[in-house]
């Protein structure tokens, strides 16, 4: 299928320039919480994207007849109910993950990225465009959870996806895991060189007051 | 003497933003200056305050399984946990909406400095986290509940505040271009954060 350059930018956009993890700042504290290990950090990937894809398209077919002043309230039900649904999903078939990732699930909700694309975009655009900026947006989010989560379970516990990559060689040579990057903060200076390097790629994103 | 310990536990051991990262956003955004920091701060603390144990009781009493038995014994084995997160966020907008309709009407003076945040602090993670770590931690009453409300929100306080306090004088130190702005600021989070985790070993 051709896409036409406008729905292509507005599905891969949000993967570089307009990244809503890194650029908009959006989403951070799932971003940050669930990436100890590479495959959480695909799961909740897979279900920020299915949430803000059919929340858009939810909002979209919606916007004309939803009152502006208790929006944000038929948005935060919406979104809730879908969530609802993953998190049953998700305990029902991948129940050890479901337990990794615990509240973490519900918090979608209110993850920013969720409020901020159907604030943004659906309410003023068709189902199709959304449905895609949905997708673009939760692959974003997930391009950064993955890479944070590859390195933390990389360097912390020297596997990927549970299975070991470290050779043992290097272990008997006196390799130790660095278990400092199990821990939260780690997560936090990972996005923190992500930015540094994105945005020493792309100058106009730099900023001038810190 | 358990309700201190738990608020003295959820202020620094079990820190909203430096040991789970809830609130981030708002955490980021609005950290450029102490005064309006600290505003939002108060104003997480309150809506906390005011959430949780309303939430709690819910939890309690409709929503958990077996909670409806006082109803009659033929209710006894209901679960409607299912739609605890739907009944918790509509909790939460709902209250945020109420107490910035009762803010503006009463004390004006109040809604300048707290208003613009309400509407903000319906979708701060901080709240929805709070009302998910009560459902998973099991409280003994609504005491402990709000303690733990109290202490998490005060402890979300003395991030931002910290935060914004170090943002002001970051102003004039010389930043790599690339990490001017979000880049320091995920630096010295980062820092905050690894300062606040030796709390973690103390048992209270």
């Amino acid at each position: 299928m051709a896409l036409s350059s406008k729905t292509k930018a507005v599905l891969l956009g949000p993967l570089n320039k307009n990244n809503p993890v890194i650029v908009q700042v959006l989403g951070i504290c799932s971003a940050l919480a669930v990436t100890s290990k590479l495959e959480p950090s695909i799961v909740m990937a897979i279900a920020v994207t299915i949430v803000v894809a059919f929340a858009n398209v939810i909002i979209s077919l919606l916007r004309k007849s939803i009152p502006n002043r208790i929006r944000i309230i038929v948005q935060l039900v919406v979104a809730a109910a879908l969530v609802t649904i993953v998190s049953e999903v998700l305990a029902a078939f991948a129940y050890d993950v479901n337990k990794q990732l615990s509240v973490f699930v519900g918090l979608i909700v209110t993850n920013c990225i969720l409020m901020g694309r159907l604030e943004a975009f659906a309410l003023g655009n068709g189902p199709w465009p959304s449905f895609l900026d949905g997708i673009g947006n939760g692959l974003g989010y997930g391009a950064i959870l993955i890479v944070v989560g590859f390195f933390r379970e990389l360097l912390g516990s020297g596997t990927l996806l549970g299975y070991p990559v470290i050779p043992q060689g290097l272990y008997d040579a006196g390799y130790e895991n660095n278990g400092l990057m199990m821990l939260a903060p780690m997560a936090i200076l990972l996005v923190a060189c992500i930015i540094w390097v994105h945005r020493s790629k792309n100058k106009e994103l730099q900023e001038e007051t810190n | 003497m358990d309700a201190i310990s738990l608020i003295v536990r959820s202020i620094f051991v079990d820190n909203m933003i430096f040991a789970y990262f809830l609130g981030m956003c708002s955490f980021l955004a609005v950290s450029k200056n102490v005064k309006t920091a600290l505003g939002l701060g108060i104003a997480v603390t309150f809506v906390l305050v005011l959430t949780l144990p309303v939430n709690y009781l819910l939890e309690n009493y409709v929503l958990k399984a077996g909670a409806l038995q006082w109803l009659g014994e033929e209710y006894a084995d209901v679960d409607l946990s299912v739609f605890s997160l739907l009944i918790f966020i509509a909790i939460i907008a709902s209250i945020t909406q109420l107490v910035e309709m009762v803010i503006e009407r009463f004390s004006p003076a109040l809604y300048n400095s707290l208003g613009i945040f309400l509407p903000l602090i319906a979708v701060n993670c901080a709240i929805l986290g709070g009302s998910l770590f009560m459902q998973q931690r099991d409280f003994a009453n609504v005491g402990m509940a709000t303690s733990y409300a109290f202490g998490s929100g005060i402890g979300w306080m003395l991030a931002i505040v910290g935060m914004a306090a170090i943002r002001e004088k970051l102003e004039y130190s010389n930043v790599p271009k690339p990490l001017k702005g979000l880049g320091i600021t995920f630096i010295v989070t980062a820092l905050m954060a690894i300062g606040f985790m030796s709390f973690s070993g103390i048992d209270i």
